[in-house]
């Protein structure tokens, strides 16, 4: 006989936790060799806590009532958790600040989709530099912590939460119709995005612009190919050129790949926005961005930029990576 | 920091996944146009992968597609519009419509029983019959009646005739089987073709295989 645990819940036994924990640790080393220090937060917090990040993407899905009443959860990610931190525990402090976590977050799962309803996430949270250079240190941050991990091969996909929805305003589309169609992007439906946009009442120029931009991925040369667009493509490309240009200058422009038609499911991030791929598997690693709107929600308005990383798919693509090594597939 | 990510992309070939079964043939069809060889999957063989030049094509029932290619167990793949529709909670690209295998998804009941849904509403749910439960849930709450769905996997056209439903919610091509067997269209819910689909990291990682491909296919289905 045994005894179930609940869907997408599962045991770790000492071998894989002896791995997970090394990997911890090199990306901790990473992290505060960077000049980040680590912080705990609870795992239960008030709801309403919670509540004021972003409950589209990456919603709560275990509220419950403690012994007084108070409708308290399990937290979905780490950044809300670390934007309460900061504006209450460091209120009287000046900025930046340089923060980093390893710690288990818990989301609904679909079913029979191999998804984890408790996971771990490691990542990390600049607090007070803005723009281009934020992004530009946590994207460096981002890529060291992947070679530590022996991702040699993995990619940084830069794109920017807000570019798709200015395009769209720019050319004048109304916002109802704004909506549909950021609506068929944010469920990659490049098909649906494109019947929607033959919709509307544009010049034919900047209907092909809007249904080109979206499958824009790759190296500097696309920022060129997008400004031939014409100009609203220009100014709206002009702050992802630039934090591509900080990036570069720090040395891992190699590492990433800009991508026009990125659009990250959480709702918080206000400017560049990144996901991590391996060719070694079919999931996204991890992401993050610019979320320069959310410590305002707190009390306490400051510029910030993060990432996190899935550690179990870290581990999962590790695995992987060793293995077709091993067999001579990957260089 | 060596210079490895852009120049260590994978590439060997691209994983296809194909939909055996009513888009198969045109499917084979489409791909022969853009100079694929498709003889071998043309047999009885038995085989469920086949090397075709740059692509590796592996063969599937329809709706288990959108499965591979979101795991990444193949970074394309062709099936219907219904099946998305269905699955619209998997995170895959949808690339292109191939406009082939169009068809019909449908609220259908016995013929010249005009009443039957307007009656089942008087009784309070509708019972529908259907394997596409999730599109025809939607379809009766988004307008405004509740129905009892039931899920069943054979011949769906049985339902009204043996009295386990009401109506039923499929997918119709030329309407024959529905014909045949005393049941007429009440209702259409939606147009749908055969896609081309991606995998979310392969459609990153392999942009510079992939986009060719797809231009190749939207050049030879337009």
């Amino acid at each position: 006989m045994t005894h179930p645990i609940p869907p997408g819940a599962r045991d770790i036994l000492p071998e894989e936790m002896r791995e997970l924990r090394a990997l911890q640790r090199r990306l901790a080393e990473v992290f505060e060799s960077y000049g980040y220090g680590e912080v705990a937060t609870p795992t239960v917090e008030y709801d309403a806590v919670l509540s004021l990040g972003d409950l589209r993407g990456a919603p709560v899905a275990h509220r419950f009532f403690d012994e007084s009443g108070e409708l308290v959860a399990l937290r979905a990610d780490m950044t809300v958790p670390i934007a309460r931190l900061v504006a209450d525990r460091y209120g009287d402090q000046e900025p930046p600040f340089r923060l980093f976590y390893n710690a288990r977050a818990f989301r609904a799962v679909r079913p029979q989709r191999g998804q984890a309803r408790e996971f771990f996430q490691a990542g990390i949270e600049l607090v007070g530099v803005p723009g281009a250079e934020g992004t530009a240190e946590v994207v460096e941050v981002l890529a060291s912590a992947l070679d530590a991990a022996g991702l040699g091969r993995a990619v940084i996909g830069m794109g920017h939460a807000a570019l798709y929805r200015e395009l769209l305003r720019e050319v004048g589309v109304p916002d109802d119709a704004a909506a549909r169609v950021l609506d068929r992007l944010a469920a990659h439906d490049l098909v649906g995005l494109e019947e929607e946009v033959d919709a509307l009442d544009l010049e034919d120029g900047d209907r092909r612009m809007l249904t080109v931009i979206p499958s824009l991925r790759g190296g500097p040369e696309i920022l060129e190919r997008a400004r031939e667009l014409g100009e609203p493509v220009r100014r709206a490309t002009e702050r992802l050129g630039a934090t591509y240009e900080a990036v570069a200058r720090r040395g891992v422009a190699d590492r990433v790949q800009l991508d026009l038609g990125l659009l990250r499911d959480l709702g918080y991030y206000t400017g560049t926005i990144v996901e991590v791929y391996d060719p070694a598997l079919g999931h996204i690693l991890g992401g993050g961005g610019r979320y320069d709107e959310l410590m305002g929600r707190f009390g306490r308005p400051l510029p910030a930029v993060g990432f996190a990383l899935y550690l179990e798919r870290l581990h999962i693509a590790q695995a992987e990576e060793e293995r077709l090594a091993r067999e001579g597939e990957a260089p | 920091m060596a210079a490895r990510a852009s120049g260590a992309l994978p590439r060997g070939p691209l994983r296809l996944a194909l939909p055996r079964g009513a888009l198969f043939a045109e499917t084979l069809d489409v791909l022969d146009r853009i100079g694929i060889d498709t003889a071998e999957l043309r047999g009885d063989s038995r085989s469920l992968v086949f090397e075709a030049g740059d692509l590796v094509l592996v063969t599937m029932r329809p709706s288990d597609v959108p499965t591979y290619v979101e795991a990444g167990a193949a970074d394309l793949g062709i099936t219907g519009k219904d099946v998305l529709i269905e699955q619209s909670d998997r995170e895959v690209y949808e690339l292109l419509d191939l406009r082939f295998g169009s068809c019909r998804m449908v609220v259908a009941g016995r013929a010249g029983d005009g009443r039957a849904l307007a009656e089942a509403r008087r009784l309070g749910a509708v019972r529908v019959a259907t394997k596409y439960p999730r599109i025809a849930s939607r379809h009766f709450e988004g307008t405004g009646r509740s129905a009892e769905v039931i899920e069943v996997k054979g011949s769906v056209e049985l339902a009204p005739l043996a009295g386990l439903a009401d109506v039923i919610v499929d997918l119709v091509d030329t309407g024959r089987t529905l014909r045949e067997n005393g049941l007429e269209v009440l209702e259409e819910i939606t147009q749908c073709t055969a896609r081309l689909i991606a995998n979310r990291v392969s459609h990153k990682l392999r942009a510079k295989d992939i986009d060719p491909l797809v231009e190749r296919l939207r050049e030879a289905t337009r």
